[in-house]
């Protein structure tokens, strides 16, 4: 760097296996097109992103819950510098939204004009296998 | 719990410090702080290093260790924490409880990040990781400045915030950071080279967001008895610490206008401490982004939520204001090495209490001797107040 002397570390590469097998069911929902949550049997309280385990009464017995699709967008960024593990993507917006069930969600936006998006404004949330074969989920128009 | 005073405080350089390895820049703010103290490395008990991000973004896994043999101490008790960029207040923190319940007598704690030996997009993935990977960064790729920047536009959006306004708190942190020789830039800007800079991430610019640096600070700690013994002419007092945290999902949060862990860590602090916003003279608040020098403002009580940008509107957190903030240039100004900065506010404060400030220029007047220091980890993942007088 800038000429000024030093020598390089050895290299590493990092890649983390994380399981999923407690939310088994939310992944493979993605692949069919649905987005599912948990919700607490002792509690009732609904979690997403969803929990195997009740941080409100630390019940783990969980049901599954297929959340509905409206969103009312509580606020966004379009995000023009990216990490490291981004630097293939085009500059992409974030936005966190509002489900009628009262659980909130981040995911990228999609489908809007820049000048469009605004605080409040309403878009759906859908789930998605992206290019890469990752599956996820986004908010798109309604 | 018992009395704990600051004996010493050092500060390295901050900035681009590819001169020298991790161990050599904790060398620069130990030293100091020891001979300020009028101690010497063997004197020290206990020492708790702040780092965030050492073994990602420098080679050392566990640099407390690294530190501690490099400079001279004698096997102390040693941790390292991590509260993200608030691991140096967390430091302070273990280092004053081991003084206050009785269990050492002079404590270090040292703050020390070294981030510019990885490129620029490695940096900001290691930052952007630091909330919950699984579900908010793996497939959407936040960066810090994203978090920040879901905030800025919520706040613009309910109380009528201006891009302006963003880089009055820009200005201002650089105004001081010129008169700061320990500052990663010292170089004052206009409102318009901030709205002329280029989007990071919307709308915050390249000059709403502090830089990525590299930098060390020390600050050591006594008991009263020590503090008699050792004959400390300024002692500057712990009057109280605040703690709290925020989700780890943002998510998960009820709003995107303030940071709860703030407003909680700022009240804790207040109680301990017996004092109400209106008696602290100066602070140095944690302004990572523009949009979190304004909501620092609010939720510290500085002012009434959704007025911050009044305050710096009317230059109120000038010096000559109701409340002078980041007079040594800020995290936007002086540099935000992450692990390192609650420390470096903890100089900044013991310093202007002494009334050393470097440059007398940037000295905030003092009728009281009570500051205030607000640091944030994260994105109000977790927050740290520490209330110091004289």
């Amino acid at each position: 760097m800038s000429g000024v002397p030093s020598i390089r570390s050895r290299e590493i590469k990092i890649v983390q296996n994380i399981p999923i097998s407690k939310t088994l069911k939310f992944w493979e929902g993605l692949k069919k097109g649905k987005v599912y949550a948990t919700k607490c049997v002792k509690c009732g309280k609904l979690h997403f992103p969803p929990s195997a385990d009740c941080s409100e009464c630390l019940s783990s017995e969980m049901d599954w819950i297929e959340l509905s699709s409206e969103a009312e967008i509580e606020t966004f960024t379009h995000v023009v510098v990216r990490p490291a593990s981004f630097q293939q993507h085009k500059p992409y917006t974030v936005a966190i939204g509002k489900l009628k069930e009262g659980v909130k969600v981040l995911a990228w936006l999609t489908g809007f004009k820049m000048s469009e998006i605004r605080v409040g404004m309403k878009a759906k949330l859908v789930a998605k296998t992206t290019l890469e074969g990752n599956l996820t989920y986004e908010f798109v128009p309604l | 719990m018992r009395k704990v005073a600051i004996i010493g405080v050092g500060h390295s350089k901050f900035g681009n410090r590819n001169d020298v390895n991790v161990a050599e820049l904790t060398f620069e703010a130990v030293k100091p702080s020891l001979e300020d103290a009028g101690i010497t490395a063997k004197d020290v008990e206990f020492m708790a290093l702040g780092s965030a991000g050492a073994g990602a973004w420098c080679e050392e896994l566990i640099p407390a260790v690294v530190a501690a043999e490099y400079c001279g101490l004698k096997k102390p008790g040693l941790v390292r924490c991590e509260a993200a960029c608030a691991s140096g207040s967390a430091a302070f923190f273990t280092a004053y409880s081991a003084i206050a319940s009785g269990q050492a007598e002079i404590a270090m704690a040292l703050g020390v990040e070294k981030m510019k030996e990885v490129d620029t997009p490695t940096a900001m993935e290691w930052i952007g990781r630091a909330g919950y990977y699984l579900w908010e960064f793996h497939n959407f790729g936040l960066t810090f400045p994203a978090y920040y920047a879901l905030y800025a536009n919520a706040h613009m959006a309910k109380f009528g915030t201006t891009e302006e306004d963003l880089a009055l708190v820009a200005v201002k942190n650089h105004k001081y950071g010129a008169m700061n020789p320990v500052a990663h830039f010292q170089k004052q800007i206009t409102v318009d080279d901030v709205l002329s800079s280029t989007v990071i991430a919307s709308p915050l610019k390249l000059f709403d967001c502090c830089p990525i640096t590299d930098g060390s600070a020390s600050v050591i700690l006594a008991s009263e008895e020590k503090v008699k013994e050792l004959g400390i002419d300024t002692p500057v007092w712990v009057a109280g610490i605040g703690y709290s945290s925020g989700t780890a999902n943002m998510s998960k949060r009820p709003d995107y206008v303030g940071l709860d862990a703030s407003v909680k860590a700022a009240q804790m602090a207040y109680k301990k401490a017996k004092v109400t916003p209106d008696q602290i003279e100066f602070a140095t608040v944690h302004d990572c982004f523009t949009i979190a020098e304004i909501m620092a403002y609010e939720d510290i009580g500085f002012c009434k939520k959704g007025e911050g940008a009044k305050l710096i509107r009317e230059g109120q957190t000038e010096i000559g204001g109701k409340i002078p903030v980041n007079m040594d240039g800020g995290l936007k100004a002086k540099g935000h090495p992450i692990g390192t900065t609650g420390c470096s506010m903890i100089y900044e404060v013991t310093k202007q209490l002494r009334e050393e400030a470097i440059e007398k220029s940037r000295q905030v007047p003092l009728k009281n001797y009570i500051g205030l220091a607000h640091n944030v980890g994260g994105t109000g993942h977790y927050c740290y107040v520490t209330i110091l007088r004289r």
